[in-house]
């Protein structure tokens, strides 16, 4: 009827179900006589066909000037110099990308999301799309799965930052962590957290010094009948108010057996004073003792008091330390760090050129997740689509020819789902390609470098206080050159047929 | 809208569906832990925005399923009793529409013109038109933030308005940017309506105007409602293009408001988990009401 239609998308095929919106039954394509029924006869407008032509322009000058042109500009100043962009330096700009570390850092990224993300995600998305076929509360479970997509990425990468925050009591994954951890590795009642500068010497004030193996040790000894007092300091009263820790009493000495008391050294009313036992000071309750011989053998243990008195009974003759157990010191666990630059591979004894190519920090895994999460249901959607238009028949006659539910699916569904997997992935790939938003906002001030990618890398150099503008444009050529296998993808499967 | 949307294409046959959904309690636990699993992210940010400020850094928002008493909006009223003081939170609220809506109109009435004329037009060369705009649809925003930025400055000294860092210079940009893809989903949905349609109107003296708003426009309704949909949300989520072209705007939309808030965010956790429920909220709803043609757009723009 028209010349010119030889292309175009009118030919049904799996891979039509996704990339075009197939006139649903609702379409009112039906009333469509109708409607032209209803028009008067004649009218005015553009009488001429070529007036159509019109009504294309000012989409063109909107693509002309703001997309074509730009790309042509772009491509040019790409060839000049970083200040004004006077002189020419032909592929100088390409050439710093690859022989600067913080670049290289950024593109090995993009190679990460490139090589995990695309195929997880349609994976991910092939298998809630066949299981949901299976339940009969698949609408409900697609949109849970399916609502992330809504959200702006820059609220997603909040909200993985705080599921993956470092502390424990913000970040839900460490607080999971935490409490399968407790179970094997309890922390003490006095925990030293060594990464916040706390050290063990710290709390020694009298009669007692802190060892190599991480306990602490009265200085002098104590005998059969004797008292002994050991006095520390560095106690938080927060700590002591958690513990119910009561004024201190020293007790008074049993024979055969040795008493004691472990108490903060610090009086309010005599401060500065130390060594004495003043009765406005608080015992250390719930602290492990042990009663050590001379040679370092443990002869009896104990546990303090809420006064912070403890007893060791018949404990013979010879001379003893007190000594506190180390186990009342472990900070047990203070948080993985997942938004960190610590990386999986092991790369630490490497050049720093070789560590920016081959390192896999940690934060990249954790923004890979929360990717996963936001676009998993858009593939498990598209995915479903495509699965619930493939022909039912095949799907019978396997099941007839006494084929499992798994054989069908290898054999027979993904098969036939390949050209709908093939534009999830490339989709996906295209997407991560230019991922700019989790990058900025997911990864806290420390880890941004590490988790740079092209389209940061842009942002960074490009639109500065003092921008790079010819190396920034060099970086959007390598961009657009990096998306040029799915835009000639994308033509191929319009002309395709 | 029907709940089944999300569906996208209806159930054909009865058979091998209710064979593939007999029983299965072991499947059912593991998607409802995965359903879970996706819930909790979302559900942790609505508590924190919930809980007083200062009890963020003292324990994990899901203490609160023992003592749901502690929760309160005042977080809410907080921000919104600021008022329209720039770069607060309601301030950021109406910019996000005042950038979204005309975006979004514009995308769609134009993508849809020129649909029209690249399917029903009679003029050479409309195939390679078509291919071009294919081909940009994937063109990264990246490649024209420069050159853009001095093209509207270039604007600005020819003319007097510059717009660089005002509103109106983001919806140019976004608009430009939202076309191609408007145009793909356009020309590929108007490619199905009968030329008999419009060869009857013209044979009645109809104008390629009236064409247009009576016969094509009325009939496009799905696919201009999908675009919509689609366009609405994308750059209501746009973080990228309003960071550059508002430059230093005060008056900033959800994003940027959130992306300001986040360098310091043990401390304004609070603002970052009230605005990050405002600026979800919003799409939620769009894609709840019109979720048949979110999907729609959604898996047309696969290509995206």
């Amino acid at each position: 009827m028209l010349s010119g239609r030889t292309f175009g998308l009118r030919r049904p095929s799996t891979a039509r179900a996704v990339a075009v919106p197939v006139p649903a039954p609702d379409t009112p394509l039906g009333a469509a006589p109708l409607a032209m029924a209803k028009q008067p006869g004649g009218g005015g407008g553009w009488r001429s066909h070529t007036g159509s032509l019109l009504f294309i322009l000012p989409a063109a000058i909107f693509l002309g000037a703001i997309v074509v042109y730009p790309l042509v500009a772009t491509l040019v100043r790409s060839l000049f110099d970083n200040n004004n962009g006077s002189s020419f330096v032909g592929l100088g700009n390409y050439k710093e990308i690859f022989a600067t570390d913080d670049i290289l850092i950024g593109l090995r990224n993009n190679v990460i999301w490139v090589i995990v993300f695309p195929f997880t995600v349609t994976f991910l998305g092939l298998v809630f799309a066949v299981l949901t076929e299976r339940i009969r509360w698949a609408t409900a479970f697609k949109t849970v799965v399916f609502m992330p997509i809504v959200f702006s990425l820059t609220a997603s990468a909040l909200i993985w930052r705080a599921v993956f925050d470092l502390d424990p009591h913000v970040g839900m994954v460490n607080a999971a962590v935490q409490t399968v951890s407790d179970v094997f590795n309890p922390p003490g009642l006095y925990p030293i957290d060594k990464s916040a500068g706390q050290a063990l010497s710290n709390l020694a004030s009298t009669n007692v010094a802190a060892t190599a193996s991480a306990t602490l040790q009265s200085t002098s000894t104590v005998s059969s009948g004797g008292v002994a007092k050991l006095g520390l300091v560095g106690i938080s009263p927060f700590t002591l108010q958690m513990l119910n820790a009561q004024k201190v009493q020293v007790p008074s000495a049993a024979s055969g057996g040795v008493v004691g008391v472990v108490w903060r050294d610090f009086s309010p009313t005599h401060v500065g004073v130390k060594g004495t036992v003043f009765p406005d000071e608080d015992g250390l309750p719930g602290l492990h003792v042990s009663l050590l011989r001379s040679d370092g053998s443990s002869a009896a243990t104990a546990t303090t008091g809420l006064n912070g008195a403890f007893h060791f009974d018949n404990v013979g003759q010879g001379q003893f330390h007190v000594q506190v157990d180390s186990s009342n010191f472990g900070s047990g666990f203070t948080g993985i760090s997942f938004l960190g630059t610590q990386s999986i591979t092991p790369t630490a004894s490497l050049s720093r050129t070789a560590q920016a190519l081959l390192s896999v920090p940690l934060v990249d895994i954790a923004m890979i997740i929360a990717m996963l999460w936001i676009w998993a249901g858009f593939a498990m959607v598209a995915i479903g689509a495509g699965l619930a238009s493939l022909n039912r028949e095949v799907l019978e006659a396997a099941h007839m020819d006494g084929a499992t539910e798994w054989q069908t699916l290898r054999r027979v569904t993904i098969p036939m789902l390949l050209p709908v997997l093939i534009v999830v992935f490339v989709t996906m790939l295209i997407n991560v390609l230019k991922i700019f938003d989790i990058i900025l906002n997911m990864p806290p001030g420390t880890s941004q470098q590490d988790a740079s990618t092209l389209a940061l890398l842009i942002y960074n150099t490009g639109f500065t206080a003092n921008p790079a503008t010819g190396l920034a444009s060099a970086l959007c050529v390598l961009l657009f050159i990096l998306v040029i296998p799915a835009m000639l993808l994308n033509l191929r499967r319009i002309r395709g047929t | 809208m029907t709940t089944a949307a999300i569906s996208a294409v209806p159930v054909r046959t009865g058979g091998w569906r209710s064979r593939l959904r007999r029983r299965r309690p072991v499947l059912n636990v593991v998607l409802a832990l995965i359903a879970i699993f996706w819930l909790v992210p979302s559900i942790g940010l609505l508590v924190v925005s919930l809980r007083p400020e200062s009890a963020f850094t003292q324990s994990g928002w899901w203490t609160v399923l023992t003592a749901p008493s502690r929760l309160t909006i005042q977080n809410y009223t907080t921000l919104f009793s600021q008022g329209l003081r720039p770069g607060g939170l309601l301030d950021s609220l109406i910019t996000s529409a005042v950038i979204t809506v005309p975006t979004t109109i514009l995308v769609t009435s134009l993508s849809s013109l020129a649909a029209y004329s690249l399917v029903f037009g009679r003029w050479r060369g409309r195939d390679a038109v078509f291919l071009v705009v294919v081909a940009l649809m994937v063109v990264p925003v990246q490649m024209a933030l420069l050159p853009v930025a001095s093209l509207y400055k270039l604007f600005g000294s020819a003319t007097g308005f510059n717009p660089f860092g005002t509103v109106v210079g983001v919806v140019i940009f976004h608009v430009a940017f939202g076309l191609p893809f408007g145009i793909f989903l356009m020309r590929n949905f108007y490619n199905g309506i009968p030329r008999d349609l419009l060869e009857a109107g013209r044979i009645d003296g109809a104008g390629e105007w009236k064409l247009f708003r009576r016969v094509v426009l009325p009939l496009g309704v799905p696919a201009a409602a999908s675009l919509a949909i689609f366009q609405f949300i994308w750059v209501w989520n746009d973080l990228l293009v309003a960071l550059i072209f508002l430059g230093g705007n005060a008056h900033a939309p959800l994003t940027v408001f959130l992306f300001d808030q986040v360098r310091e965010l043990a401390s304004n956790y609070w603002i970052v988990s009230t605005g990050g429920i405002i600026s979800i909220i919003v799409p939620l709803i769009v894609f709840f009401s019109f979720q048949r043609y979110f999907v729609r757009g959604m898996l047309a723009g696969a290509v995206k």
